[in-house]
């Protein structure tokens, strides 16, 4: 089954040799030092290398199908992943394997000086796979890019939904930002999950942060505030500024059975109300006052 | 066959749901309830639901159902210890239980019926 290519053989022979010339034009291509460690490049050109060279032992297209293929793409994968973390462009990650080309292209040039069709053909072969090889760089650097991404996302969503107790029995929510679905949910869950842990009677939610309120944006606030009272607790919305009144009077969302209060302190006021307590000026003040 | 213990407490009759609630239960319970809200003169019904995990619509008409004919036979209804989980999914299912009034736990429940009681 076992069938010499002669790639593989070119390789077999040149091994060393090739990836002497890699490495140096690896190093020669970078300006970045600092980032590019040369014993770990040393480490990872050999090991790429020796896994290219016995996967190109057998007769191979440009599918890349089989085993030691998969191995390849993998290890690529690897490196690419553990470049995009350290702080490498893409073009400096996909780099690494479009670098080999020139060292090959060379020692094919040696190995079939007298047969012009077959150099061509074994030129050709060795670009396309290689290309490929490119390609699986990128994708994986894009992939652990997107991944990071989409950490930050959850770390954003996290970090601008905090619940805050204000009072024995008194909770609120601060919204700052554009309120989706997606967060409206985390909201919800928060603000539920708070009225039990506090045993809180009045939620505030307010939204002087949130710079548009749209009929879904209306509807979710419904919604959370339908569930808060499922539990047991009442909601007040505050922070409604002037033109978002006037927006949610134009669509026409009906927000009539809800407590809505201009700034927090009048929410804050209210839900003292209903929590039977009262804030009063000592008498000191009053003295010093009158 | 499995019943839902209902408890007369002073002027109240008091249930907590501990086991999975199924439709058939809900129905028993309702059954049981009404008898007991004819024989028993009691003025209010608190429901504890703390332990309860999983609600679909029809569990959550049961209890729609079974506060309005409450509210017939002339006692108010509380519900109390609603979970988070419990609340968003009759949210998302568009039961949001209107008429029926909804408490922390079982104290705070017992005092809004107390209150509802003294208003009257």
């Amino acid at each position: 089954m076992a069938q010499n290519t002669g790639m593989g053989t070119m390789l077999q022979d040149n091994e060393s040799a090739i990836l002497r010339d890699w490495i140096a034009s690896q190093l020669a291509d970078t300006d970045r030092r600092e980032l590019l460690n040369e014993t770990e490049l040393n480490e990872q050109s050999r090991a790429f290398l020796a896994l290219f060279s016995s996967a190109v032992q057998d007769r191979y297209d440009e599918e890349l199908a089989g085993q030691l293929w998969d191995d390849v793409r993998a290890a690529l994968a690897r490196l690419s992943k553990s470049r995009a973390m350290a702080g490498f462009s893409p073009t400096e990650t996909a780099t690494f394997v479009f670098s080999l080309k020139k060292p090959i292209f060379a020692a094919l040039r040696r190995a079939f000086a007298s047969d012009a069709v077959r150099l061509n053909e074994e030129t050709w072969l060795a670009s396309t796979v290689l290309d490929k090889l490119g390609m699986v760089t990128v994708e994986a650097y894009q992939r652990s890019r997107e991944e990071v991404i989409v950490r930050q996302q959850q770390e954003l969503l996290d970090l601008s939904t905090p619940v805050i107790k204000l009072w024995d029995g008194i909770v609120a929510v601060p919204l700052v930002g554009t309120l989706d679905s997606e967060r409206t949910q985390v909201v919800m869950e928060n603000l539920l999950q708070s009225i039990v842990e506090h045993e809180a009677t009045v939620a505030i939610i307010d939204i002087t942060g949130v710079p548009t309120v749209d009929t879904l944006v209306a509807q979710n606030l419904l919604k959370t505030m339908a569930a808060a009272r499922l539990m047991g607790a009442e909601c007040i919305i505050s922070g409604i500024r002037p033109q978002i009144a006037q927006t949610i009077v134009h669509l026409g969302v009906d927000l009539g059975s809800v407590t809505t209060k201009a700034t927090l302190a009048d929410a804050l006021r209210v839900a003292l109300v209903k929590c039977d307590l009262t804030i009063t000026r000592n008498a000191r003040a009053d003295l010093a006052a009158g | 066959m499995q019943r839902i213990p209902v408890l007369k407490l002073g002027d109240y009759l008091l249930v907590t749901i501990q086991v999975e609630l199924h439709d058939e239960l809900a129905l028993t319970l309702q059954d049981d309830l009404t008898l007991k809200l004819s024989r028993m003169r009691v003025r209010g019904l608190l429901i504890d639901i703390s332990a309860l995990e999983i609600v679909d619509s029809f569990i959550g008409r049961s209890l729609a159902h079974i506060a309005r004919i409450a509210a017939l036979m002339d006692a108010s209804t509380v519900l109390v210890g609603m979970r988070p989980a419990v609340a968003i999914t009759l949210v998302e299912l568009g039961m949001s239980l209107d008429g029926i009034h909804t408490a922390l736990n079982v104290d705070k429940g017992m005092q809004l019926l107390r209150a509802a009681a003294a208003g009257r």
